[in-house]
């Protein structure tokens, strides 16, 4: 038994095999072989098998994000299909009398380098593909296979640390919880195990080397320990606690199809945040009133080029058709800082959080914020869509964006196509915006909270930052009273405010912010009912 | 043999899948294609190569078929370059 602490992000209760994520652990050793033939013949084994693991990818993200931003498996399958590629490696098992493991690591290293070394970003990033197809090969070769998230048991997923990219190729229904090493309550991996509603530990130092995929793992995220090959006594006891939350969640249930409303009659509006239109299920599942954040920049990130309008088109219309008719607020792209895509060429900052993100780029490059309202004034004919925009500082921010929504309308109706404009909010992530919330509300028709970044500006701590987590107080004085600025500035033009960022989940402030006057609140899907159970159970006057 | 001359209006130019697309179009037709960008020339047959090229947004790119099924095979890559390229 061996036992780690660390920092939970999601409260919950897990047992199951695990799975040991490690990058580019392997060290390919060259060795001196007699038989080329059959080292050859490996080769061919090896390929047949990395073909079939990535046609199952493809066909996995086809259906879960789209053809267009699977096709890089389908790009990697034709990758292993190049003749020179494949030449060179049978060459050097031939010619030198190697190992196949040290023909590809090395064949792959030489064309990874060409590309490296070409002066078009674009294509210097292609050398991670070739990278990516090598180790696949030589993970085949050497028989540790894939790490196919969507072929194993339901599992303990432990990783040095998950990228936004790697996440979207996960399988919701194959993951039991997640344990990483690195990792901020705020990061990615935390994000979507409080949407997926499953146990997550970060900050957990452990070390991956000792740690084996086919171990078993006890993840207590009430704990937050996480224990490896736990003995009779705590899997018993494991078992007993999950069964606990079981009955708990069922409880929950119940909860379906009733009002958020207080015993004295006031009511709210919980909403579900959601990051692809592969999550809608969980919000009908949660019963959620609406979606109150619908992340576009999902449909950015995980490809190599930007989706056109007919992709996002699709997707919105996609997400308001499935809501039939309750209300869909789709942010508007949300790139930068945090969250890179490298066909964006943002290049680097010194301090991204405060840099090109967000608005800014849509405003600076308006052909890529055109191409989405586009699609979002066409999508909203098919239901109940918002727009919302995210990083607001000023009026004149405002301005602008109503300038180029006024130009798209204007083209889509010389083009004669179907179109609707929609209620148009703002995020109030910024102090300043809060501070000019009075000006704002004039201006838009709703306000959504982002307490995230609100607070990281208020407080001016760094979000990523883990070594700051015990400074970061979400529960700031200054952060409340800004809450109450915007809801009462938005209240007396007549609009409504809603938080949208991770605090409005805090169910210790769910009974503040009703008092506060907040109209909405939207949160991970899980979190709907919990939130319901206590408004249904308080008072606004104490 | 046959040949067309193109200039790539995509603005990522020969990126990974219109590249892997291509590939797979050439490989339909028995006649050997090339492609040739500032004297530099490559079978379409090769993805890797092809990429390599680094073709952009605005190059001129000279495509040459040489086979037996050559007129088939030029209309059909003109008719691909036009559509995704």
């Amino acid at each position: 038994m061996q036992c780690f602490q660390g920092k939970s992000v999601y409260k919950g209760i897990a047992m199951g095999p695990v799975v040991v994520l490690k990058k580019n652990d392997y060290q390919v050793k060259r060795t001196r072989i007699e038989d080329a033939e059959t080292e050859a013949a490996r080769v061919d084994v090896a390929l047949k098998a990395s073909q079939e693991q990535l046609q199952k990818l493809y066909d996995k993200a086809v259906k879960e994000v789209g053809e267009a931003s699977a096709a890089i498996f389908e790009v990697h399958q034709m990758m292993l299909e190049d003749e020179d590629y494949l030449e060179a490696i049978q060459n050097m098992i031939r010619t030198e009398q190697v190992n196949a493991e040290y023909a590809v690591a090395v064949t792959g290293d030489n064309f990874a380098e060409m590309f490296a070394s070409m002066d078009d970003d674009y294509m210097k990033a292609r050398s991670a593909d070739i990278k990516d197809i090598s180790e696949r090969l030589v993970r085949n070769l050497s028989g540790q296979g894939d790490v196919d998230l969507s072929s194993i048991e339901p599992s303990v997923i432990v990783a040095d640390d998950l990228s936004p990219s790697e996440t979207v190729q996960m399988d919701k229904d194959k993951i039991l919880a997640f344990v990483t090493v690195h990792g901020s309550t705020n990061s990615h991996t935390a994000i979507l195990a409080r949407m997926m509603n499953i146990p997550a530990l970060i900050g957990v130092k452990m070390d991956l080397e000792e740690l084996q995929t086919g171990m078993t793992a006890v993840v207590d995220g009430f704990g937050g320990k996480v224990t490896f090959e736990p003995d009779e006594e705590l899997k018993a006891q494991t078992e007993a606690r999950m069964q606990e939350e079981e009955e708990k969640l069922k409880l929950l249930q119940e909860l379906k199809g009733k009002e958020n409303i207080t015993l004295d009659g006031r009511k709210i509006n919980i909403y579900a945040n959601i990051g692809s239109v592969g999550d809608i299920g969980y919000v009908m599942e949660n019963d959620a009133g609406g979606i109150g954040l619908f992340r576009s920049e999902f449909l950015y990130l995980g490809r190599n080029d930007f989706p056109t309008e007919e992709e996002q088109f699709q997707a919105y219309k996609q997400a308001v058709q499935m809501m039939a008719g309750k209300k869909v607020i789709i942010r508007t792209l949300d790139i930068g800082a945090d969250k890179q895509v490298d066909y964006f060429n943002l290049g680097n900052e010194d301090n991204p959080a405060m840099g090109y993100r967000a608005i800014r780029i849509c405003l600076k490059q308006p052909e890529i914020f055109k191409t989405q309202l586009r699609a979002l004034l066409r999508a909203a004919v098919y239901g109940n869509l918002s727009i919302m925009y995210p990083m607001i500082t000023s009026t004149e921010e405002v301005k602008r964006i109503y300038e180029i929504v006024a130009e798209v309308e204007g083209e889509l109706k010389a083009q004669e196509i179907q179109y609707k404009i929609p209620e148009q909010g703002i995020m109030i992530e910024t102090p300043a915006a809060a501070i000019i919330s009075d000006r704002l509300a004039e201006m838009v028709d709703f306000f959504s909270i982002g307490t995230n970044d609100l607070t990281q500006y208020t407080l001016a701590i760094d979000r990523q930052n883990e070594k700051l987590d015990e400074f970061y107080n979400p529960h700031h004085e200054a952060l409340l009273r800004m809450i109450q600025m915007v809801v009462d500035n938005a209240h007396k033009c007549g609009k409504w405010a809603g938080i949208c960022g991770e605090l409005g989940a805090d169910p210790t402030l769910t009974e503040q912010f009703v008092r506060m006057g907040l109209d909405e609140l939207s949160v991970a899907p899980s979190m709907v009912l919990k939130l319901r159970k206590i408004v249904r159970e308080m008072k606004v006057e104490e | 043999m046959k040949t067309f001359e193109y200039t790539i209006k995509d603005e990522l130019g020969i990126h990974a899948r219109p590249a892997g697309l291509l590939v797979k179009e050439a490989k339909k037709f028995e006649s050997e294609c090339t492609i040739t960008k500032d004297g530099k020339t490559k079978k379409l047959t090769q993805l890797m190569m092809l990429m390599s090229l680094g073709v952009k947004q605005g190059d001129t790119v000279t495509v040459s078929v040489d086979g037996a099924d050559e007129d088939a095979a030029v209309a059909s890559l003109k008719e691909f370059f036009e559509n995704n390229l």
